[in-house]
């Protein structure tokens, strides 16, 4: 749509630049653009695409931290890793926080950005509330809530009168690091909602208005449909970075695996593999399955995406 | 959205006008809003008391931070858990560290993603489609995903325990040169055709039209990149274990591991590496909460 009106205005000014000769070199300012892209492509190749490459190769052998002596041992690595169930567990924990946190978050996110959204006073008061949290390291945020959390001298059990143990139960561990990570990360979503309840054009409302729709009827009808997109994005968003879950999940749990393992994610196992037990080969194989897992959840989302983009024209 | 726009006409009757003046003055106080308000004061009394607990027990000593049962307010007030960290720690070091490690992060993912991604919007060259593919299957590559082969990548070079093993590997981001591809695909073309008329390079058109107008969208990318560079704990993690070169949330992350837990102290320390966002956060409110909600909308 934009192109048609440009090509409109711009009619006169390419007529006389075709006039004048010009033509040539206009076409020629936009080639010859690889030095562009040249530093970026340097940095690309060397700490993604080579490490990428490199891990696909060492995954096919029996490496040690040191990479020498490695030899080929073919897909050993992975018939280990499918066999393992250390390695189903901590993907299993990495899914399960995945699957607690992502709703929660989206729920949660929404609801906020609504409250800010509709409150006239001191705005800047409830955006910086909800969305300072997201601005401290993970470690700091994870150490906050494991003071909190911890059995005895922590100020969340003393406050609501409980005497759960948080941190060292296995039936607890997980629900501790889900709690610790919707207050850390819900004010990144919320901004994201907040942001494009903004953006809904405030007619809608007053023409809904208008027509005798009561507030609950407008955000049924107007807001959660404006909302779509962004609830599909902040959806993806999420899964992404919780299946890599790892900072706080570490540092809650003084840097171990939990409870009878009970929270040791799948980016904690693999690291642990590689640099714990120096098995860098075995690492490698699982890092490939996990990427492979990761492409999976975004190309689906990708392909949900366009399937409803076709599906609503 | 467009179909919505169309089917609306904007109505300006004399009623909503008059409605728009007197949203200029102060609005009374409805009911729903002294209901909206107060729930507002309650979630976000939810939201800061982790953070003034953490203020609170940096302020005790540490036997009084430990004791059973808890309490919010200290009985002594005392500087000394700061004071403590700051003489023997190498907090002020790790605070350094930190500052170097983003702003360098910072300035090198703007130059080489503004770059990338005027060359991927604006030139052509061969095999540019086959390239863009290979960048956005870049997106699912982190430190997280690959950090084994990463790091023995990294080892390789010889970088381990430097400052430009921390820094080089956060400055690819394939996710920035999306955005501001997207963004200056956006720009009209006919802008820098004129140029072009006029004998200007390719160079000149970059540095004087195109960075210019991108103002909002570099700052955004820059604003989000400092924010997670500074709040990286992963891969510096992984790459250095030397305490000299640690940022501060590796290095508060090890004050609990060499001390015990000393919980005043590490109280104060987190609040040394988290407040000074915060504290940005307060006098750039706009522009933050702006560069967040566009880096992650352009995720759509």
């Amino acid at each position: 749509m934009t192109t048609t009106s440009a090509e409109t205005v711009i009619a006169p000014v390419r007529a006389k630049a075709a006039a004048s000769g010009a033509t040539v070199r206009r076409k020629q300012g936009f080639q010859h653009g690889g030095w562009f892209i040249a530093p970026f492509l340097l940095l690309f190749g060397m700490f993604v695409i080579w490490p990428l490459v490199r891990g696909i190769y060492l995954s096919f052998t029996d490496a040690n931290i040191s990479g020498d002596g490695a030899s080929f041992i073919g897909l050993d690595n992975y018939r280990e890793a499918l066999g393992d169930q250390a390695m189903w567990d901590a993907l299993g924990h990495s899914a399960y926080f995945t699957l607690l946190v992502v709703p929660c978050i989206t729920v949660l996110a929404f609801l906020l950005a609504m409250l800010a959204h509709h409150i006239e006073r001191a705005k800047w008061l409830w955006r910086l509330c909800f969305f300072a949290p997201f601005l401290l390291p993970s470690t700091v945020a994870a150490n906050m809530w494991q003071w909190l959390l911890t059995q005895g001298i922590g100020l969340f059990n003393e406050t609501f009168g409980l005497t759960t143990p948080w941190l060292t139960d296995k039936s607890y561990a997980m629900t501790a690091i889900v709690i610790e990570t919707l207050w850390w990360t819900v004010g990144f979503s919320f901004i994201l909602y907040l942001a494009a309840l903004q953006g809904i054009p405030a007619h809608l409302y007053e023409a809904a208005k208008l027509d005798g729709a009561n507030a609950w009827q407008r955000m049924v009808h107007i807001t959660l449909p404006m909302l779509r997109h962004i609830t599909g994005l902040v959806f993806a968003l999420q899964a992404l970075a919780s299946l890599q879950l790892f900072d706080q999940a570490v540092a809650m749990m003084d840097f171990g695996p939990g409870p009878e393992l009970s929270t040791r994610a799948f980016v904690q196992y693999t690291l642990e593999q590689g640099f714990t037990s120096y098995r860098v080969g075995y690492a490698s194989a699982m890092s490939i399955i996990f990427f492979v897992i990761i492409a999976a959840v975004a190309l689906g989302r990708m392909v949900l995406l366009r399937n409803r983009e076709e599906g609503g024209r | 959205m467009t179909t919505a726009t169309t089917t609306t006409p904007a109505l300006k009757t004399p009623k909503t006008l008059k409605t728009l003046k007197t949203r200029k003055a102060r609005r009374p106080w409805t009911p729903s809003q002294i209901v909206l308000t107060l729930l507002g004061v309650a979630v976000s009394a939810v939201f800061v008391a982790p953070i003034a607990a953490a203020v609170l027990t940096s302020l005790k000593s540490e036997t009084e931070a430990a004791e059973i049962p808890p309490h919010w307010l200290p009985k002594v007030w005392t500087v000394q858990a700061w004071k403590a960290l700051w003489e023997t720690g190498n907090v002020s070091n790790w605070f350094v560290n930190s500052l170097v490690v983003s702003v360098l992060v910072t300035a090198i993912v703007l130059s080489v993603a503004a770059l990338a991604g005027y060359g991927f919007a604006r030139t052509e060259f061969r095999g540019k489609g086959v390239l863009m593919g290979v960048v956005m299957a870049g997106l699912m590559v982190s430190p997280a995903v690959l950090g084994v082969p990463l790091f023995t990548t990294v080892q390789q070079m010889g970088m381990v325990d430097t400052y430009w093993g921390m820094i080089l590997p956060q400055c690819a981001p394939a996710a920035m040169v999306y955005i501001l591809y997207k963004f200056f695909q956006g720009i009209p073309k006919e802008l820098e055709e004129a140029a072009f008329i006029d004998g200007a390079g390719r160079w000149r058109v970059f540095f004087t039209i195109i960075l210019p107008l991108s103002r909002p969208s570099l700052a955004a990318v820059g604003i989000f990149t400092f924010i997670s560079s500074w709040n990286n704990f992963l891969w510096p993690y992984m790459v250095t274990n030397n305490p000299d070169l640690m940022t501060m949330p590796n290095g508060i992350a090890t004050v609990m591991n060499s001390y015990g837990i000393q919980w005043a102290q590490l109280m104060a320390g987190g609040l040394m590496a988290g407040l000074p966002l915060i504290i940005v956060f307060v006098f750039f409110q706009r522009q933050i909460v702006a560069g967040v909600a566009h880096t992650g909308l352009a995720g759509q």
